[in-house]
C-alpha cells in the first residue's frame, strides 16, 4: 500500500534490483525455453515485497479470483469485462495461479521504478497460494467460486480447503462476491471485515436441481447445513437464467439484465463462471457499470485454451478438454457429451496432473457407453482404459505414448468431430504437437 | 451418487446365477473418500463377472443393519466424516465382531482402518477408542505420507496410493497386510502396510485398492462366495486390463527405487 515517498529510497532501489534480476532470468529462460515461474522466484528472492510494490496501490483494485473449479475461465471473463470498460487491466494469463506465476507475468509489465501501467489488477490464485498472496497484497475484492474435492490438493480436505478460502475472503479490504448455491462458499458471506460488502451470484431456482451434478452432493447431502440456499439474490446480485436454446441471461433483480447472450464456451458451468465474472465486474465498477458493454464483452470472450478450445483440424474441429478432478470432468462429460464425438482419453500423473488418479473411480463415465472411447493414452493409460471397462465402456485401443495416440486418433477420425479429455501435462503436450501441426497460439501467449 | 453407482451391478448375472452375496458398503457418503467407491464397483462387477448375484447394501449412520452381509467393505473420509460415523459404528461394534468371528471378509481402507484399530491418538493427544478389530494404533501426524505404493503380500504383489497423516504401529502378533517394496506404509520405518486378520484386511491404499489388483479383489469375492453358497466356483474373467495397469505400475514404480 505504501506510495514510493514513505517507501523511502533503499526499498525503491531494492525493488529495481529485484526487478533486474528477475528480467534477466525471464531473458534466459525465454532462451532455453524454460518455465513460467522461474523469473517470478528470482525476483521474490531479491524482494519480497515486490508485489505489494507493484500493486498495492493500483486505483481500480486488486481482484482475487479462487476456489476449485472455473478459476481460469471467470478470470478470463471477467478481465475481459473490465477491458470493455476501458480499464487496463493487469492480470496472470498463464494459468499459472501461483504467486509466483503473478509475478512473472508482473516482470515484463513493470518499468524498473516498479510501476505497472494498469487501472487494476484480476488474478486468478489457487486456494493456498491465495492466501499467501492475501499476506503480502490485500485485495480490494475477492470472487470465491466454489469448493470441490482436487486431486492436485495434496492436502485434499474439502473442510481444509473451504478454511483456506474463509481466510482469503477475510482479507478483502471493500467486497466479497460469493456463490450463492454452494454452501462452502455461501457461509463466507458471516466472517467478511466490517464494512466489506457481499454480493452473489447464484442460478436461478429453475435450474437449481441441475446443479448437483456441478458439486460434491455426496460430501453435502449428509450435512444438514450444506442445505438449500437460503438468502434472496437482489439488488446488485447477478442471477442466471439459462434459456433451452444455449444462450443465456444474467439478471440484476435491482433492474438490469445482460444478455440474452451465447457464450462461445458452452455449457452450464461455463455459464455460471459468466455470472460470477458479472457480478464481479459490477463490484468492482460501481455506478460505472453498464449492461451493453458487458453483454458484447461476454460475447466476444473465448475460452481459455484446453478449457473447451476447438481446434481446426483440417476442417474437422478437435475439442481439447482439460479435466483435473471429479467435479471438472464430470461437468465436462456433461457438457461435451451430449454431441457425440470421436474420443481419446490421456491421463498422466505426474506432480501438476496429480500424482493419485483415484478420483477417476468418483467420476461416471456411463455416457460414454453408446459410442465408446476410441483411445486412452498417457502415462496411467492402461488404468483409464480399465476405469472404462467397469462402466462398460468400450476402448478401441490403450497407447501410452501421447504423440502415437495422438496421430493415430487424428488420422483415423479425419473429417469426424473430435474430443481429448486430458490431464495437465498431457494437454500441454498434446497442444505442442497439435500447435506444431496446425499453427496454435505458443502456450502462455494466447491469440487475442 | 452411491446409489446411483452401484444399483446398475445388482442382479442376476447373464447366464444364470450362482448364488446371491450380500456386499455392505459401510457409509458410502461419509467414508469414500479418493475413489474408494471404485472397490464396491469392482467387487460387485466381479461377483458378477465371476456369475454370482451381488446385492449391494449402502449402510449409512443411524439406519437399520442390512438383512444379511457376506462382505463388507469401507474407505477413508475427512476427520468430519469420521465423526459423523463414529456412534453408528460403537452401536454395530458387537455385530461386526461376530462378523469377523464368523470370517466374513471385510477390506478397511484408510480412516476405516484406523476405526478398525484399538485407537486413534489425534495430534492434540486426545485419544479416541477403536473397534479394536485390527491390532494397531494410529497416531495422529504432522507428516504426510502421500505418494504410490508397491506391496508385497501373501496374495501377490499389490499397488495403491497412500495419503495419510496417521502413523500406525502394529500389536504384538499382529500381521500387516504386507511389506512395503516402494511408499512409507505404516509409518515409514518399520516396512509393513495395513494389517490382517484372517480376512480381514485393513490398509492406508486408495488407488482404488481393487480394481488394478485383481487378485486380491478375488480372494475377497472367493471367500463372500463361499460364505454365501458354501462354495465357490470362479468364472472365466478377461483380467488383460487390470494386469497391464497393475505391472506398469509395479515396474515403473520398483525401477524409480
Ligand atoms: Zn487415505
Amino acid at each position: 500500500m505504501a506510495a514510493t515517498g514513505v517507501r523511502g529510497r533503499a526499498a525503491a532501489v531494492r525493488t529495481s534490483v529485484a526487478l533486474l534480476a528477475g528480467k534477466a532470468a525471464r531473458g534466459a529462460t525465454r532462451l532455453r525455453g524454460g518455465g513460467s515461474a522461474l523469473p517470478g522466484l528470482v525476483a521474490e528472492r531479491v524482494d519480497p515485497g515486490l508485489l505489494r510494490h507493484t500493486l498495492g496501490d493500483l486505483p481500480g483494485g486488486v481482484v482475487v479470483v479462487s476456489g476449485t473449479n472455473g478459476k481460469t475461465t471467470t478470470t478470463r471473463m471477467l478481465v475481459a469485462l473490465l477491458r470493455r470498460h476501458g480499464l487496463r487491466v493487469f492480470t496472470n494469463p498463464t494459468g499459472s495461479n501461483f504467486t509466483r506465476g503473478v509475478l512473472s507475468a508482473l516482470l515484463p509489465e513493470v518499468g524498473l521504478r516498479g510501476r505497472l501501467q494498469a487501472d487494476c489488477a484480476v488474478l486468478e490464485l489457487d486456494e493456498a497460494h491465495a492466501l499467501h498472496f492475501a499476506a503480502q497484497v490485500a485485495p480490494t475484492h475477492a470472487l470465491v467460486l466454489n469448493v470441490a474435492r482436487d486431486q492436485l490438493d495434496r492436502f485434499a480436505e474439502i473442510d481444509h480447503t473451504a478454511d483456506l478460502l474463509t481466510r482469503l475472503a477475510r482479507q478483502a479490504t471493500q467486497a466479497v462476491v460469493l456463490n450463492a448455491d454452494d454452501a462452502f462458499v455461501s457461509r463466507i458471506q458471516h466472517e467478511v471485515g466490517p464494512g466489506v460488502r457481499v454480493h452473489w451470484f447464484g442460478v436461478d431456482p429453475s435450474v437449481a436441481d441441475l446443479l448437483p451434478e456441478l458439486q460434491e452432493a455426496d460430501v453435502r447431502a449428509a450435512d444438514p447445513e450444506h442445505g438449500v440456499r437460503q438468502m434472496d439474490l437482489q439488488g446488485a446480485d447477478a442471477l442466471l437464467l439459462p434459456a433451452d436454446d444455449g444462450s443465456c441471461t444474467i439478471r440484476f433483480p435491482g433492474g438490469t439484465d445482460v444478455g440474452p447472450v451465447r457464450l462461445r464456451q458452452r455449457g452450464l458451468a461455463a455459464q455460471i463462471n459468466a455470472t460470477a465474472a458479472t457480478a464481479a465486474a459490477r463490484a468492482v465498477l460501481g455506478s460505472g457499470f453498464d449492461p451493453a458493454r458487458a453483454l458484447a464483452a461476454l460475447r466476444e470472450v473465448t475460452p481459455p485454451f484446453g478449457r473447451g478450445e476447438t481446434i481446426d483440424v483440417d476442417g474437422a474441429p478437435l475439442e481439447l478438454v482439460l479435466v483435473k478432478n471429479p467435479a471438472g470432468f464430470t461437468v465436462a462429460l456433461g457438457t461435451y457429451g451430449a454431441e457425440p464425438a470421436a474420443t481419446m482419453i490421456a491421463i498422466n500423473d505426474n506432480y501438476a496432473d496429480g500424482r493419485d488418479v483415484s478420483w477417476l473411480y468418483d467420476v461416471s463415465f456411463t455416457s460414454l457407453a453408446d459410442h465408446g472411447v476410441a483411445v486412452t493414452s498417457g502415462v496411467r493409460a492402461w488404468d483409464m482404459a480399465l476405469r472404462l471397462h467397469y462402466d462398460g465402456v468400450a476402448v478401441g485401443r490403450v497407447e501410452t505414448d501421447l504423440d502415437t495416440a495422438l496421430d493415430d486418433f487424428l488420422r483415423e477420425h479425419a473429417g469426424q468431430p473430435m474430443r481429448v479429455f486430458c490431464t495437465y501435462t498431457a494437454m500441454m503436450a498434446l497442444r505442442r504437437r497439435l500447435a506444431a501441426r496446425y499453427g496454435l497460439a505458443r502456450f502462455g501467449e494466447e491469440a487475442s | 451418487m452411491s446409489e446411483q453407482h452401484t444399483a446398475d451391478l445388482t442382479g442376476p448375472p447373464p447366464g444364470g446365477s450362482k448364488g446371491r452375496v450380500h456386499l455392505v458398503h459401510l457409509y458410502p457418503r461419509e467414508m469414500s473418500i479418493y475413489g474408494d467407491l471404485g472397490n464396491t464397483r469392482c467387487l460387485a462387477a466381479r461377483l458378477r463377472w465371476h456369475g454370482y448375484e451381488p446385492v449391494v447394501h449402502d449402510h449409512h449412520p443411524g439406519a437399520p443393519w442390512p438383512e444379511r452381509a457376506d462382505l463388507l467393505v469401507g474407505g477413508g473420509g475427512q476427520d468430519s466424516g469420521q465423526i459423523r460415523v463414529q456412534d453408528d459404528l460403537a452401536a454395530h461394534a458387537d455385530r461386526l465382531r461376530q462378523l469377523v468371528a464368523d470370517g466374513v471378509p471385510m477390506l478397511m481402507i484408510c480412516g476405516m482402518y484406523q476405526l478398525f484399530g484399538q485407537a486413534f491418538t489425534t495430534v492434540e493427544g486426545t485419544r479416541l477408542p477403536g473397534l479394536g478389530i485390527l491390532d494397531v494404533t494410529a497416531r495422529g501426524n504432522a507428516k504426510r505420507m502421500i505418494g504410490p505404493v508397491v506391496l508385497e503380500t501373501e496374495l501377490g504383489d499389490v499397488v495403491g496410493y497412500e495419503n495419510h497423516s496417521g502413523s500406525t504401529e502394529l500389536g504384538p502378533g499382529q500381521q500387516p497386510f504386507g511389506r512395503v517394496r516402494h511408499g512409507s506404509g505404516n509409518n515409514g520405518n518399520d516396512g509393513t502396510e495395513g494389517a490382517r486378520t484372517g480376512n480381514v484386511i485393513g490398509s492406508y491404499l486408495h488407488g482404488p485398492l481393487l480394481p488394478a489388483n485383481p487378485a486380491l479383489a478375488d480372494f475377497l469375492v472367493g471367500a463372500a462366495a463361499r460364505r454365501a453358497t458354501g462354495d465357490f466356483v470362479p468364472g472365466d474373467v478377461d483380467d488383460t486390463l487390470a494386469q497391464e495397469a497393475h505391472r506398469r505400475q509395479v515396474r515403473r514404480l520398483l525401477a524409480t527405487g
